[in-house]
């Protein structure tokens, strides 16, 4: 277990920055994701910490030992790609074994690991296949096994989930929480998917452009957004943002309701809206309109939770209406949060 | 409608056919003259197309007793195995260079080792054959050692470089993970499943070597030094007389074990070459 | 217990302190490139570069095979093979069989290449069959079509009689005139490449997606539009893999005329390899013999061109 930390670390390819001067601390134990569309450089940042690529410049950290120019194989960390990479020549047990033989580990002391290993994760009995004589999730487990045989200090996890299907990710991720917790192994995760990200993260580090927008607990990155990006990346639907001329009003859309759906004692703003469209998903209706004066025309979505069987009437102007302390305000210019006093 | 599908599988059929007959009639042909009394070979009158007395294993006997043919199956045969060892010593380590380290540089110089290939023999034999004389090797089968690396390697290397581009890198980084330095990798990692690619390449420097007539022809003079290649076409074609019979049957015991082992790898081979050229 | 976990810690801070320090060159990969590439690289430099100067130096000299001496002749040697009507025939002789061959060799390889296209019974053993004149050694391969040649004892004679076709009297000397010579030799070098372009384009034609040649029946394109419009176009790029390749074997080859022929009736099949060789190699007079084997090289350098700006525009694409 170890802190693993980045200092103003760039990569550069061919003129162009795919990360931008980082500075990342993970915490030991901690449970980290790294989060952005793609493109955004968080692959690239995850290959440095593994010692896939080298940074152009920047240091990496290991424990508080510098390890930017450690191959690798050097900095007892282990690695589970996102296609795997089991080697489909050997059989999961020797797949498992790989990086024991690797280090010269006597024979007694690598099966006893691999058992181990394999209990783990329920494999035990898949331990003389191949690799294509797998499923994806049993795949899955192979990798992780073969990346916990190691004990080694940081996991490093490249969008694991993302080559299951949608049924069996819910359940991959639940049992790939357990197991983080009950390992207590600094992991640093990789993923495109904010839900994914939101619901396994200690923390979130949310990326674009090679830069982090926001490192901070998912209740944080999500209550409190730092900037435009990460208030419209992170919630799905997206938040609505209206341009005003002072600034970018932020709504969640589960925070535009009908005026019914306030106490007649609260302080709401009106945010009237024409609807066009609902999409009935089951435990919520999505509502999608367009604002009505003296707001500018912007197409919103209002998500009302199927408990509230307030009638939408399309086609009209309705009432909503939203409280002043869920309103969000960002900056013109940079996109930047601008504080509630400053409005 | 099933008329019409009918004429279409004829025709299918026919052309077929006559394809087949065209490519693969000679060597019907040889195994029949290989086989036939001389007698019956050489009687005008009677069908070519059969036998029209019982065959006979007289000319291989001829072939194996009277000339050197087996001599120089030896001889290809110490070449081939020679030759196929250069080969990989060279071309593994370099494809794999060409395929994992360089990027845009890589693939020009691959393409630029691809165009050596095309460098034929008949450019070279000339300033060859005086720098054979020189070191020596003059009428040597080591003369022959030497110089077919010169286009096995460029062409096995290109072909290698193909072959270790469907290796998911993945997997290379993963073992560097799990503790292998990258040369260690490429021993453990990706040799092994690269195997089939490595067993193609050895395939082809093999035809490649027992196909080669030019050098051979240059550099040796005298017979028991020929291969297979050099030696049926000058030695038993002497004269008048030709023996052919006995020149049919080795032109057959050469061809045909190429040709079975050959079968099973055209795939990877033109895999290789449109990939290459296209990639 | 304890002692046993303490030997695997130790172990394992000996192999991290190892594993820091060591093999440094062997992650290296700049050094790791150069050092895998090196070899052959060298091997090859030595062994093609260093000839193909030479032989061009020995086309500006007077070396013959008996003379150790070396004196630098100038163009005289170029000069020389202008004045001689041989090496204008060879040179005529090769282009024409390269081109007649190789066009006949494209054309008849799409031809069966299509015919082997859809799966069936058996085609495992007719694309063995197929393959067979590739895969033979070229000089056999050769020896074999020598015999069926023959003045007396030809097959294509006997074929020819039995079906009525020529006269009983009449016996082409098929490798003896001039213009049956030709034809021969160059039915020989298709015989040879066919195999080849065919397995190529074969490959090309099973890479287009079967998705295009639904779309285009669906919009109502016959077999013949099919044909030109959508599949022609995109396996020409393969096409011309197997021309190129094609033209440059045929082009630079000797063995074919050499084994059938000599060069002969009267250098009427004599191409620019076999003069060559029959120059600088029978005749003693190296100088000569290379000089006239670099004007294989135009050709080739142009072929090779031709690939790499192919390469580079697939690689845009």
């Amino acid at each position: 277990m170890a802190t693993v930390e980045t200092r103003r670390i760039t990569k550069r390819f061919d003129g162009h920055a795919a990360v931008a001067g980082i500075d990342l601390a993970v915490r030991e134990g901690e449970f980290l994701v790294l989060v952005g569309p793609s493109g955004c450089g968080k692959t690239t940042l995850l290959r440095m910490l593994a010692g896939l690529e080298t940074p152009t410049s920047g240091d990496v950290l290991i424990d508080g030992r510098i390890v930017t120019h450690v191959p690798p194989r050097a900095r007892d960390i282990a690695m589970v790609f996102q296609t795997y990479a089991l080697y489909p020549h050997l059989s999961v047990l020797k797949n498992i074994a790989f990086p024991l033989r690797a280090m010269g580990m006597p024979t007694k002391e690598v099966e006893s690991r691999v058992q181990r290993a394999a209990t783990m994760f329920g494999i035990e009995n898949l331990l003389k296949r191949k690799p294509r004589q797998l499923s994806g999730g049993e795949r899955q487990r192979v990798a992780l096994a073969r990346a916990v045989v190691r004990e080694p200090v940081a996991f490093l996890l490249d969008e694991p989930l993302s080559n299951l299907d949608a049924k069996l990710r819910t359940s991959a991720r639940d049992e790939l929480q357990q197991f983080q917790r009950r390992l207590a192994t600094t992991t640093i995760y990789v993923t495109h998917d904010q839900v994914e990200a939101m619901g396994l993260g200690d923390r979130i580090a949310v990326l674009n452009g090679g830069r982090v927008h926001q490192l901070g607990t998912p209740a944080e990155v999500y209550g409190d957004p730092e900037d435009t990006f990460v208030a419209t990346f992170i919630g799905s639907p997206p938040m609505n943002l209206i341009s005003t001329p002072t600034a970018y009003v932020g709504i969640r859309p589960e925070h535009l309701l009908p005026m019914q759906a306030f106490s007649s004692s609260e302080q709401v703003l009106p945010y009237p809206l024409v609807s066009q469209r609902v999409e009935n998903l089951g435990a919520d209706r999505l509502v999608y309109g367009t604002l009505a004066p003296p707001h500018p025309t912007i197409k919103v979505i209002s998500r009302l939770p199927s408990m509230l069987g307030v009638e939408v009437r399309l086609g009209e102007r309705q009432e909503f209406a939203v409280r002043p302390r869920d309103v969000k305000r960002f900056a013109l210019d940079s996109g930047r949060k601008l504080d509630p006093a400053s409005a | 409608m099933d008329a019409r599908r009918l004429t279409l599988r004829a025709g299918h059929f026919v052309l077929l056919g006559a394809f087949v007959v065209f490519l693969a009639f000679p060597f019907y042909w040889m195994a029949i003259t290989a086989f036939k009394q001389s007698t019956d070979l050489l009687n005008v009158a009677a069908n070519p197309l059969w036998f029209n007395l019982p065959p006979t294993l007289e000319h291989l006997t001829v072939l194996f007793r009277d000339t050197q043919f087996g001599r120089w199956l030896v001889n290809t045969l110490v070449v081939s195995t020679a030759v196929v060892a250069i080969t990989l010593l060279l071309a593994l380590p370099a494809g794999y260079a060409l395929a994992r380290f360089s990027g845009r540089r890589g693939r020009s110089l691959g393409m630029a080792i691809f165009i050596t290939y095309l460098i034929p023999p008949t450019i070279l034999f000339i300033p060859f054959s005086r720098i054979v004389a020189d070191l020596g090797l003059q009428n040597s089968l080591w003369s022959l050692v030497l110089v077919y690396p010169s286009f096995t390697v460029p062409f096995c290397t290109w072909l290698m470089m193909g072959f270790f581009r469907t290796v998911p890198r993945d997997i290379e980084d993963a073992a560097l993970m799990d503790g292998l330095t990258r040369l260690g990798t490429f021993f453990k990692v990706v040799l092994p499943l690269a195997k089939a690619g490595v067993l193609t390449a050895v395939i082809f420097t093999l035809t490649l070597v027992m196909q080669e007539f030019v050098y051979g022809i240059t550099f040796i003079t005298t017979s028991s030094n020929y291969t297979v290649s050099v030696g049926v076409p000058t030695f038993l074609v002497r004269g008048d007389v030709y023996f052919w019979g006995s020149l049919m049957a080795a032109c057959l015991i050469v061809s045909v074990p190429i040709a079975v082992l050959y079968n099973f790898f055209v795939d990877r081979f033109v895999a290789g070459i449109t990939g290459g050229a296209l990639k | 217990m304890a002692t046993h976990l303490a030997g695997t810690h130790r172990m394992l801070a000996d192999w991290r302190a190892r594993a820091r320090t060591t093999g440094r060159w062997r992650d290296d990969e700049a050094k790791l490139g150069a050092l895998l590439l090196g070899p052959a690289v060298v091997y090859i430099v030595a062994l093609v570069g260093f000839p193909f100067l030479l032989g061009v130096f020995y086309s500006f000299s007077d070396a013959s095979v008996g003379s150790t001496s070396l004196h630098f002749m100038g163009l005289q040697n170029y000069a020389a093979i202008m004045e001689d009507p041989t090496f204008w025939r060879s040179l005529r002789n090769a282009v024409v069989f390269a081109l007649v061959s190789q066009i006949l060799v494209v054309v008849l390889g799409k031809i069966l290449a299509m015919a082997l296209y859809r799966e069936f019974r058996g085609r495992w053993l007719i694309r063995l069959l197929i393959l067979l004149p590739w895969v033979a050694p070229i000089s056999l391969g050769a020896i074999g079509w020598l015999w069926i040649f023959d003045p007396i004892y030809s097959i294509i004679t006997w074929t020819l009689h039995a079906l009525h076709l020529i006269a009983p009297t009449d016996t082409p000397v098929w490798l003896g005139q001039p213009g049956l010579a030709m034809l021969s030799v160059i039915t020989v070098d298709v015989w040879r490449l066919l195999p080849l372009a065919t397995v190529i384009i074969l490959a090309g034609l099973t890479a287009i997606p079967p998705d295009v040649l639904d779309a285009a029946q669906v919009d109502g394109a016959g077999f013949l539009r099919r044909l030109f419009l959508v599949q022609l176009p995109l396996v020409m790029p393969v096409m011309l893999v197997a021309l190129l390749f094609g033209i440059v074997f045929t082009f630079t080859d000797m063995i074919v005329i050499y084994v059938l022929t000599r060069g002969g009736p009267y250098d009427a099949t004599q191409v620019l390899a076999s003069y060559a060789y029959f120059t600088g190699v029978e005749g003693g007079d190296l100088a000569t013999g290379a000089a006239i084997s670099l004007f294989l090289f135009p050709v080739l350098a142009a072929i090779a061109v031709f690939f790499l700006t192919m390469a580079r525009r697939a690689e845009v694409v």
